[in-house]
């Protein structure tokens, strides 16, 4: 027999096509729905219909239309806090009023079906027991069905479950055929298959293609994931992927929700979306389980510096997900390890990875983090023995580089600064990556060697630091290594030039004698011309493995990692 | 270091006391310590130990808890004297241990120790103890102890520290003694001037006679024509900032002058280093002979014939000099080497060697000099700092500071500023008198006036004072997320000089069919006493906020524009960059300034640069990923899914099943949703990287449009049209609406009606300039309506330049008919198209009859409009109704807030404050704009 399932307005249509022998209509008895009926559910988002606009033995369609109520989807779905009443709509960026909630099967429609559909998904038929394991003629519709991913992950979810897979894009505006498809498909699934696995491979995954962050979504997620998938999620291809973006929903749930609204109305504020500003952090990039080679040979770089040149108070200027922090806190040779970010975002996250909540006193008193800028001075950063900027500089406009400099080299002055940063003749070496291409969507430059050396020359000229130059991962012998190293060294007192913006009296009198000593010139000596070969590196253990890497590596490194420290601005 | 000591003898009945001291009483139990501060001093201004021992212990007596309670009596001191109150210590203070302890508070805030000795007999002591309940079992030796100490400590008490002892001796002195405050010597509030403040001179007469001169002040000469005073004939004093002698041809002319001057009252001075360096010397004192010094001597040396008590003169003159002023009301400060907030007005030898020679961080420069910390840097001060000491190569303002040593002796300039106009005055120097160490250069980085901003400028809970709306507070979350997006994504801070206030719409509509209705804006204004509004069409773009000046060197500048060929910025409503390609910037605020150039307005407003208030079209422009993740989205979705709805109702219906109401409904939505897509696609239009140099080759052909936009009405303004240029700026359009500010002026106050006349002669100046490049088309303001493209709507890129003038129309509130037409005038503008207009009190700034600040501009927006805000389907009756309840008090109060801030911005740049003082502000409208405010208003 043959059943459709419309589920629409947020619609979906099940068909179901049948014979004499099993009618088309058995799929009303299945649904629990009977055809020559229009049903009517009040569901926690708004009103489902379901109705069945042919009904024959031939063919047997059931349309499930559930009417989103916008307006109380707002008002209920979010602001929970207690007490505030009326204001609560207020906390919402505007994104949560307009959107395509009302029309596209998301998660509100797989509530919807659960809901409407709760006996059928659960293979319950006490009327025709045996229509229940058999499996059916099928063909469901879902005319605007999100897909973060294409209509490609759409036959990549469907087609292993045995699902003929029809996904046709929808056009975003054909008055702006510029603007590309939008992330809806047509979808039309054909195949035999038992109704209840229909009913709960829709349930599951339509919200998993969506991949929206939506925060209406119940607690118990992991539970109905593992009822739902019961008997096709477990051989599927793309399990981990829908496990992962099934389950990152309940997690946004949880946390991310509520954090980030000053920053969405401020993106609000812009036109933009949340995404555009509060994107300091991509909490899947350089996990503890899975960090990429360079990430962590950028870390042992810099420690092997620190531990050089013995600093023991050190700030990480940048310090995102605390994931180099968490590398000082296993050497007790530094005493005083200060992260500083200017996303909250990212110092939560780095408290977590940090666990400051469960060291003990003694080792939680070697740590801190705290929100603060570059672009401004900040007298809490005066006075440490070393200030490590990795992977931070390239997250600075250049017309804000100035202050940059002048909070870390004149202001917070250490005694050492490093500084890494990408070396954009690289990027050649990295086949995933199009030419001209930077490593992330953040970087608002990259420097050639030359560049860089350039600029920190400079830099140490101006405040009165020497520098020299390491390489960090393969020093390819044409292009150099993926990540450059600058090491400061604040020049010794009787020799230091005035830094800028400290200023020196010029000719007036003090009692102290006049200085005799012969000035050096910032870093002279010290200094290795950039691009003309950088100084090797002092036992740092960087170049270990380093001629083995090969272009597959670094081009995972670029799909998996290089985002780690990316994330991060100054 | 003595200058300061209030000399008073010991035995007089009236005591002198500067009016911020720490007086301390000293005398045995029973000598009548508290009776005597009850008599001479405020309450709050004493702190009794035994009052301390109570708070701690329940028990003024308890002896144990001494300890406890002079830590008390300490931190409550510590207190008053940081806020720069006179306090008494009540205790017996007569063993050197505890009066050691109060000598170094009284040191830590900076104010001088004055001792006042009880010294009464040990009988009267005893009687006195006697008659008190809680003392009377007092020992006799206790008395005996105390005395005895006191006796011991009499000798010692100046050398321990005070720099004023009192000894009242026996109950009759006690009796007879009145306390009087003496004005501090520093002090000189009461005087206002005007004064003409001097940089370092360092020997150098003829530059000081012809500075002297050029400031208006007459010189008076002796018999040999030597210049022994000055008097300016309008009144005005000349205060010295120091260092008026040593490397210089004549240092005794100018002592002389200056003494003359300060002699006559003509002048005040204030110590340099150099002259406390001479004056050590002239008293004995073994210096070293460098740094000028050596010809200072020579030059005395030569003096000494002609006048031997010359030398005795100048040593006593450097002697009476004090570390630094306190002028004018306390809004003005001179010291020598400059002087941090907390040393204002204090007196202490650590004031006096700040005053004198700065603070140095310990390091030496590579010309082996000490490199001075920066304290002007950090400085917050409300008060007006001007210093000298350090040579600059020309005085500039730095967080309210200035120093005027621009390098005379060295081939500068002798500076003087005046007060209060804040104007410089410069004599060059005649010749290099003396070769400096090291040149004169000043690399400070950050911005215009040399710093740069620090975090405590911007973060944690904030106030901001503003001039319209008093204290603006902004909360710590807010301040942090705005510290993100500043940090992270907007323009350089320096350029930074504006961000717009959000605007509150007009109370809510209750006709059918609207939430928003002009009428409510119009009565909202009545109710508030305004008559005269502007209702001013609301573009629908992208907010822009445009800097733009004469060049790039003004830029620098003034701005202190750190990439170098910058002409301005222009940022959207959260500083971002409105555009990703500096390059199209540069020829959007080109074109504008050759507008501004065109219509005059540099010279008119006498600027050489502008702050320009707009909207950027097309909304697609900026808007284009939220568009295509959200609005186009829903458009998109819901034309996918409404056909199969449909069809599936139809079948069903067909079918004789009851769904008519669902199907009437479904079509109903499925309208909506189409309108909600064709309320979008008006403000989107593709625009086109314009071609450089071939005319007439426009893309606005690919233009996707918007209907024409022009409402009938007589006091429309159209749309100005322009030609096809080869500037086109490929269909961008940006719609000036309000001129903020140019060099001093905060425009932002002028009256909207003048605003919009300057704007319509910035559009019509483009105009001309477009027809003058040589087009076809005639310039002026001739043609109305735009030309269809072949999808028969408009093309707005096509045929215009880059400005829009914005249409206008004045109604009074209390004229029925004015307001009627002002409705039509908005029904028109919406069914047109347009998205709505703003209604503003033509006069800005203004305030109701009981001088509350009114809402600066109220929004009316269009029915079709609000789709995009409230979703497709929000004008179905039973949604309109729950839309209705909406919460305006809090947006209106950020509306007024955010606008209070935004002219206190304008103003301290067009006062030319600090850097930080104009980020304050506008960091903190960024903070509020994060406040939690619902998004749809």
């Amino acid at each position: 027999m043959g059943g459709r399932a419309i589920l629409g307005r947020v619609f979906l249509s099940l068909t179901m096509t049948g014979d004499t022998e099993q009618p088309a209509t058995d799929l009303g008895f299945l649904l629990h729905k009977h055809p020559e009926k229009v049903q009517r559910f009040t569901t926690s988002h708004g009103v489902a219909h379901v109705f069945y606009p042919e009904a024959s033995p031939e063919r047997c369609t059931a349309a499930l239309l559930l009417e989103v109520d916008t307006v109380a989807l707002v008002r209920g779905g979010r602001g929970k806090r207690p007490g505030r009443g009326a204001d609560a709509a207020t906390a919402v960026p505007l994104g949560q009023y307009v959107n395509d909630r009302p029309y596209a099967a998301s998660s509100l429609l797989a509530v919807a079906l659960r809901a409407v559909f709760s006996s059928a998904l659960q293979a319950r038929c006490a009327a025709r027991p045996e229509l229940v394991e058999r499996p059916l003629p099928l063909r469901v519709e879902v005319p605007a069905l999100p897909s973060e991913g294409g209509a490609d992950l759409v036959e990549r979810m469907f087609a292993p479950l045995g699902w003929r897979v029809r996904a046709t894009p929808v056009a975003l505006d054909e008055r702006f055929p510029e603007w590309g498809a939008a992330r809806y498909v047509r979808l039309v699934l054909t195949g035999e298959a038992r109704l209840a696995d229909a009913l709960r491979q829709l349930y599951v995954l339509l919200p998993v293609l969506d991949d929206a962050k939506h925060y209406w979504v119940a607690p118990d997620e992991v539970e109905k994931l593992l009822r739902s998938g019961e008997g096709w999620l477990a051989g599927h291809p793309e399990q981990e992927l829908i496990a992962h973006r099934y389950l990152a929903r309940s997690r946004a749930l949880t946390r991310d929700a509520l954090e980030r609204l000053e920053l969405a109305r401020l993106a609000a504020a812009d036109d933009t979306p949340p995404e555009s500003v509060d994107n300091a952090v991509d909490e899947r990039a350089d996990t503890t389980q899975a960090p990429s080679p360079l990430a962590v040979r950028r870390r042992e770089a810099i420690v092997a510096v620190l531990r050089e040149v013995g600093a023991a108070r050190v700030l990480d200027l940048g310090c995102g997900q605390g994931q180099l922090l968490a590398e000082l806190m296993g050497d007790a040779r530094f005493t005083e390890l200060v992260g500083v970010d200017v996303s909250q975002r990212a110092l939560g996250s780095a408290a977590r990875r940090l666990r400051l909540d469960q060291l003990s006193e003694r080792q939680a008193a070697r740590v801190r983090l705290m929100q603060g800028s570059l672009a401004y001075t900040d007298g809490r950063l005066r006075g440490y023995d070393a200030a490590v900027l990795s992977e931070v500089v390239e997250h600075v406009d250049p017309p804000r580089l100035p202050a940059l400099a002048h909070a870390v080299f004149g202001a917070a002055r250490p005694r050492t600064v490093v500084i890494t940063t990408p070396n954009a003749e690289y990027n050649v070496r990295w086949s995933g990556l199009a030419a001209g291409q930077m490593r992330h969507a953040d970087h608002r430059f990259e420097w050639t060697r030359q560049e860089f050396g350039a600029w920190a020359e400079g830099v140490a000229r101006r405040y009165g630091y020497g520098v020299e130059f390491r390489p960090v991962g393969p020093d390819d012998p044409e292009v150099g290594p993926p990540t450059q190293l600058a090491l400061f060294t604040l020049n010794p007192p009787a020799t230091a030039p005035t830094p800028a913006g400290v200023r020196a009296e010029a000719g007036t009198v003090s009692d102290t004698t006049t200085g005799t000593g012969t000035t050096t010139g910032a870093g002279t000596g010290t200094t290795t011309g950039a691009g003309t070969g950088t100084t090797t590196g002092t036992g740092t253990g960087t170049g270990a493995g380093a001629g083995t890497t090969t272009d597959t590596d670094t081009d995972r490194e670029i799909v998996t990692a290089t985002v780690q420290r990316d994330e991060v601005t100054a | 270091m003595t200058d300061e000591m209030t000399d008073e003898t010991t035995d007089e009945r009236v005591l002198a006391v500067p009016d911020l001291a720490l007086v301390v009483l000293v005398g045995a139990t029973g000598s009548g310590k508290s009776t005597f501060a009850a008599r001479h001093f405020k309450p709050t201004e004493v702190i009794s130990s035994d009052v301390c021992r109570g708070l701690v212990s329940d028990d003024e007596n308890d002896q144990g808890a001494s300890a406890d309670a002079f830590e008390l009596l300490h931190f409550i001191a510590g207190k008053r004297l940081a806020a720069g109150r006179l306090t008494v210590v009540d205790a017996t203070n007569v063993q050197s241990d505890s009066r050691k302890q109060l000598i170094a508070l009284a040191r830590q805030y900076d104010v001088l120790p004055v001792a006042i000795v009880l010294d009464v007999p040990e009988g009267v002591c005893a009687e006195r103890n006697a008659a008190r309940p809680d003392r009377a079992a007092l020992p006799r030796h206790v008395i005996q102890r105390h005395r005895r100490e006191l006796q011991r400590s009499l000798r010692h008490l100046e050398r321990e520290g005070f720099r004023t002892v009192h000894v009242l001796r026996g109950v009759a002195e006690v009796e007879a003694a009145t306390v009087t405050r003496e004005r501090r010597y520093n002090d000189l509030r009461h005087l206002s001037g005007p004064f003409d403040i001097i940089g370092d001179v360092h020997g150098c007469r003829g530059e000081l006679e012809s500075l002297l001169g050029d400031l208006g002040y007459e010189l008076r000469r002796d018999e040999e024509g030597r210049a022994v005073g000055a008097a300016h004939p309008e009144g005005r004093t000349a205060v010295f900032v120091g260092d008026l002698v040593d490397r210089g041809p004549d240092s005794p002319g100018v002592l002389r002058l200056v003494m003359g001057m300060v002699a006559d009252g003509s002048a005040l001075c204030v110590p340099g280093n150099h002259e406390n360096k001479l004056g050590r010397y002239l008293a004995g004192t073994t210096v070293k002979l460098a740094h000028g010094l050596p010809e200072t001597i020579e030059q005395l040396e030569r003096e000494d014939a002609r006048d031997p008590d010359f030398r005795a003169r100048v040593a006593a003159f450097i002697r009476s000099l004090v570390s630094h002023y306190v002028l004018d009301g306390g809004a003005l400060v001179v010291a020598h080497a400059g002087l941090l907030e907390k040393y204002h007005g204090r007196q202490s030898g650590r004031v006096r060697s700040f005053a004198l020679y700065g603070e140095t961080t310990g390091e030496t420069d590579a010309f082996g000099l000490p490199v001075r910390y920066p304290w002007a840097e950090d400085y917050r001060g409300r008060a007006a700092v001007v210093y000298g000491h350090t040579p600059v190569p020309r005085a500039t303002w730095l967080n309210n500071t200035i120093c005027l040593d621009t390098g005379c002796v060295f081939g500068g300039a002798l500076t003087a500023l005046r007060w209060p106009e804040r104007e410089l005055v410069s004599t060059p120097a005649e010749k290099v008198w003396y070769e400096p160490v090291k040149p004169l250069v000043s690399e400070a980085p950050g911005g215009v006036d040399g710093r740069p901003l620090d975090l405590n400028d911007v973060v944690g809970r904030r106030v901001v004072e503003t001039r319209e709306l008093g204290r603006v507070a902004v909360k710590e979350e807010n301040a942090a997320a705005a510290l993100e997006v500043m940090s992270r994504f907007a323009v350089d801070p320096s350029l930074l000089a504006y961000l717009p206030p959000t605007m509150a719409p007009c109370p809510t509509s209750s006709r059918d069919g609207y939430l928003e209705h002009p009428a409510e804006a119009f009565a909202a204004y009545r109710a508030d006493g305004v008559r005269q509004v502007v209702c001013q069409e609301k573009h629908m773009g992208s907010r822009a906020v445009a800097l733009v000046c004469r060049d790039a060197g003004v830029a620098r500048e003034r701005f202190g524009a750190t990439t170098a060929e910058v002409r301005g910025v222009l940022h959207t409503r959260t500083g971002r960059p409105f555009f990703a390609d500096p390059a199209l910037t540069d020829r959007v605020l080109g074109r504008l300034a050759e507008a501004v150039d065109g219509a005059g307005l540099w010279a008119e407003l006498d600027t050489d640069w502008l702050l320009v208030d707009a909207e950027l079209m097309p909304w697609s422009l900026k808007a284009e990923g939220l568009l295509r993740g959200q609005y186009a989205a829903v458009g998109a979705a819901s034309r996918a899914v409404f056909p199969g709805v449909l069809d599936a109702l139809e079948a069903a219906a067909g079918r004789g099943l009851e769904v008519t109401e669902l199907l009437a409904r479904q079509r109903e939505r499925a309208a909506d949703a189409e309108a909600f897509t064709e309320a979008y696609r008006r403000y989107c239009w593709r625009v086109g990287d314009p071609p450089e140099d071939r005319a007439g080759q426009s893309t606005a052909g690919h233009l996707a449009g918007r209907p024409a936009g022009g409402p009938a009405g007589g006091a429309l303004d159209a749309p100005a049209p322009g030609v096809d240029g080869r500037e086109g700026l490929g269909g961008i359009r940006l719609a000036p609406f309000q001129l903020l500010a140019g060099q001093g002026r905060n425009l932002a106050l002028l009256p909207h009606d003048d605003q919009l006349a300057l704007i319509d002669r910035l559009v019509t100046a483009e105009a001309d300039l477009l027809a003058a490049a040589g087009d076809m088309h005639a310039g002026g303001a001739a043609a109305g309506a735009e030309v269809g493209d072949a999808r028969g709507v408009a093309a707005p890129g096509r045929g215009h330049g880059l400005l829009a003038s914005t249409r206008r129309l004045y109604v009074d509130t209390e004229d029925e008919a004015s307001v009627a037409a002002g409705i039509q005038w908005w029904l028109d503008l919406t069914a047109a198209g347009g998205e709505g207009m703003v209604v503003k009190p033509v006069r800005a700034g203004a305030r109701t009859a009981g001088g509350k600040l009114v809402q600066p501009g109220l929004k009316c927006r269009g029915p079709e409009y609000l789709r995009l805000v409230y979703g497709p389907e929000y004008a179905r009756p039973e949604n309109l109704e729950r839309l209705r309840e909406r919460h305006l008090s809090h947006k209106r109060s950020l509306a007024l807030r955010e606008y209070a801030l935004g002219l206190e911005g304008l103003e301290r740049l067009a006062g030319a404050e600090p850097l930080w003082r104009v980020h304050e502000a506008v960091f903190a409208v960024l903070a509020l704009e994060s406040e939690p405010v619902d998004p749809r208003l």
